[in-house]
């Protein structure tokens, strides 16, 4: 029985028994896809407070270290870093809202689920692309 | 129910379950992210204006005592809610007892770490400290 895909390996448990099916087995239902990008986005959020400490203490400390972080940020790769910075928050703050949503007790029908799943996504997109797009105009703005 | 109830009545009305915690985990992810909602499109309003702006315009934005008060809550409930957050996807994909309560002690201090610092740079500008 130890060829069993899946089988628990030589650890305590028995060999053989099943496992639930779940990551490899099935389709990913867009529920499941938006509460991985939950916590994905989350992760990424946290990662997103260091830059956040860093560029507060560049400003504290004066123009030299926050020539620093601007140089940095203002390249392209510090771009692709803002914006998707942009987009996990954007799109954690509306998945968030759907859950606090749920907590109330609404929205839990499979239909209305799946529908709120596709909308957090469309407009995340939409909302950070949307910020992000002021904030190069903003940019372009000034340095004229 | 055939099997003896082994939950005592007094264990039953606390509420607080075998972590002696109860739902305060649960609690408190939800309040901060409510807290976090206005907070952090203040956040993003107030960065955007200041997309390439001069390392002073920045400082005296902070210096300005209602984004300072602002600015220190976000950062408070940011640490906060990253902190319990990351707990709870630790406590969900680490189950080897020393590397998962290794990882809950980082995680608690690294988030309170990056909040000081953050903190500490805010009071300087808030105090006009350069």
């Amino acid at each position: 029985m130890s060829d069993i895909p899946n089988s628990p390996g030589p650890s305590g448990r028995p060999y053989g028994r099943p496992l639930s099916p779940h990551l490899q087995i099935y389709r990913w239902p867009i529920t499941m896809i938006a509460s991985i990008t939950h916590r994905a986005t989350g992760i990424a959020l946290a990662a997103g407070y260091v830059l956040l400490a860093w560029w507060l203490i560049a400003t504290a400390l004066g123009p030299d270290a926050y020539d620093v972080f601007a140089r940095l940020s203002g390249n392209i790769i510090g771009e692709i870093v803002l914006f998707g910075f942009l987009w996990s928050l954007s799109y954690h703050l509306l998945n968030g809202i759907r859950h606090l949503v749920w907590d109330i007790g609404y929205g839990f029908r499979v239909p209305t689920a799946q529908l709120t799943a596709a909308l957090v996504f469309v407009f995340s997109l939409l909302l950070a692309a949307g910020v992000f797009a002021v904030g190069l105009m903003v940019k372009a703005g000034l340095s004229v | 129910m055939t099997q003896p109830r082994i939950r005592t009545p007094l264990g039953k009305i606390e509420g607080l379950g075998s972590a002696r915690a109860g739902t305060h985990h649960f609690w408190a992810l939800r309040v901060s992210s409510v807290a976090l909602i206005p907070l952090s499109i203040w956040f993003v309003a107030s960065a955007l204006a200041y997309v390439g702006a001069e390392q002073g315009a920045v400082a005296a934005y902070f210096a300005e005592p209602i984004n300072a008060v602002l600015m220190f809550l976000f950062i408070v409930a940011c640490a906060y809610h990253t902190s319990l957050g990351l707990q709870t996807i630790i406590e969900d994909y680490f189950h080897q007892e020393s590397l998962k309560i290794t990882l809950l002690i980082l995680n608690r201090f690294a988030c309170w770490i990056v909040a000081t610092v953050a903190g500490y740079a805010l009071i300087r500008m808030a105090f006009g400290v350069h």
